[in-house]
């Protein structure tokens, strides 16, 4: 085979090799937010975090605004501090309640803001003032059992 | 008392020539290493063989990428629908691929289709004295044979990687998209919410690069470990497909394991 029949092939298979890998990464993996945008990092502090996981989006009105960068433990407080990195262009004020949500019975863990009235916004290294645990799903069907117990021998009596 | 004895004289030799064998393919992949230079100072050589490892297995990578993400759709949403997440069909199809199927099978694939065409084509070259006049002629085989197959079959395997994933990718649009009537952006939106390019992307490429460079080495070394004779080569070609599958799956499992255990 002549060596230009196999340059000419070579570089077709290389060509669609990369425009591939170029699909993989832009379409199927969204490598347009991917990247470290720069923003601001806030903390907020948890009595049970539940199951939320690093890289865990962060939104707000269901908008997706910044994700969990780390999570650790509070050595004196005991609780689970979240550093939440939030993209630049997004403001909230010093009121915002942060909660842990699931999206449906199933989905994934979320941190949802709620925005408040305040006039001051948070800016980096700064604490989100009130926060909402995780909702762990065993402790509300205990409690559930618990409450169906007492009103059943409430009645017995 | 002497089969006992006979049985454990059988056991122990084959320990020991598994040992040499072993020893003896690290000894050859540091000698093809060592002789890379050759391959890129004489490219064409090299290209030649990105065509008979790459190109020439274009085809089953494309339409084995494009039947298994059409039938990866088909039963996946048989499956989803029933727990009413038809929507992550996208993000089934896609993470499977990227993280497992895609390097496993497309190197499985690469393995029958070009490893043992590079084990036969050397097993034969060596059956015939070919390697053995190049010797006399002072060129080196290593350099002028093993070396270009290699980095060929290494350069060829990430690609093909890449374009079976998406070839799997684009089955499974046709089938949800296409067929079924999920909604585009469903398919697409929770794909790339759930795809890390990180973390599955590139530990995807990674994977191929590993697989690439076991495959080809098992094929070029069973190439030049052949007896020379015409059922040598038969063995080696089918040694090649045997061991390099199940080098694969046993490396695939060891880098799953770094790789997507605290994820």
């Amino acid at each position: 085979m002549k060596r230009a029949t196999i340059d000419l092939w070579v570089g077709i298979f290389v060509a669609i090799g990369l425009v591939s890998l170029v699909f993989l990464a832009l379409k199927v993996g969204n490598l347009m937010t991917w990247s470290r945008a720069p923003g601001y990092h806030i903390e907020a502090y948890f009595d049970n975090i539940g199951g939320l996981k690093v890289r865990a989006p962060v939104k707000a009105a269901g908008v997706v605004v910044g994700r969990v960068e780390q999570i650790s433990l509070d050595p004196t407080l005991y609780e689970a501090v979240a550093t939440l990195n939030i993209q630049q262009q997004y403001r909230f004020s010093r009121d915002t309640i942060a909660s842990v949500l699931t999206s449906g019975l199933l989905g994934e863990v979320y941190i949802g803001l709620d925005v408040g009235g305040d006039e001051e916004m948070l800016g980096e290294g700064d604490r989100v003032g009130k926060t909402q645990s995780a909702i762990v799903l065993e402790k509300l069907v205990g409690q559930f059992m618990l409450n169906q117990a007492s009103s059943s021998a409430t009645k017995d009596h | 008392m002497n089969m006992a004895l006979n049985a454990l004289r059988r056991l122990g030799n084959a320990t020991l020539k598994t040992l040499v064998h072993l020893g003896f393919i690290c000894r050859f992949f540091f000698a093809v290493l060592r002789h890379s230079p050759a391959a890129f100072f004489r490219f064409p050589l090299t290209m030649r063989e990105i065509y008979f490892a790459g190109v020439l297995s274009l085809v089953i990578i494309l339409v084995s990428g494009l039947f298994i993400g059409m039938v990866l759709a088909l039963q996946g949403y048989d499956i989803l629908s029933t727990y009413g997440a038809s929507e992550s069909l996208g993000v089934l199809v896609a993470l499977a691929m990227l993280r497992e199927l895609g390097p496993v099978v497309a190197a499985l694939l690469f393995a029958g289709r070009a490893g043992s065409a590079i084990t036969a084509e050397i097993g034969l070259m060596k059956t015939t004295e070919q390697l053995l006049a190049m010797e006399m002629m002072a060129v080196d085989p290593l350099a002028r044979v093993a070396a270009p197959r290699f980095w060929g079959g290494v350069i060829s395997m990430p690609l093909l990687a890449a374009l079976f994933s998406t070839a799997a990718i684009f089955g499974a649009y046709l089938i949800a998209v296409q067929l079924i009537g999920m909604d585009n952006g469903a398919f697409w939106g929770n794909m790339q919410a759930a795809v890390d390019v990180r973390t599955d992307v590139m530990n995807s490429m990674v994977k191929s690069l590993v697989f690439g460079v076991i495959v080809t080495l098992t094929a070029v070394f069973e190439g030049f470990d052949t007896k020379p004779t015409a059922e040598g080569v038969s063995s080696a070609t089918t040694r090649t497909v045997v061991h390099a599958s199940l080098a694969i799956l046993a490396a695939d499992f060891i880098m799953t394991i770094f790789m997507f255990r605290g994820v």
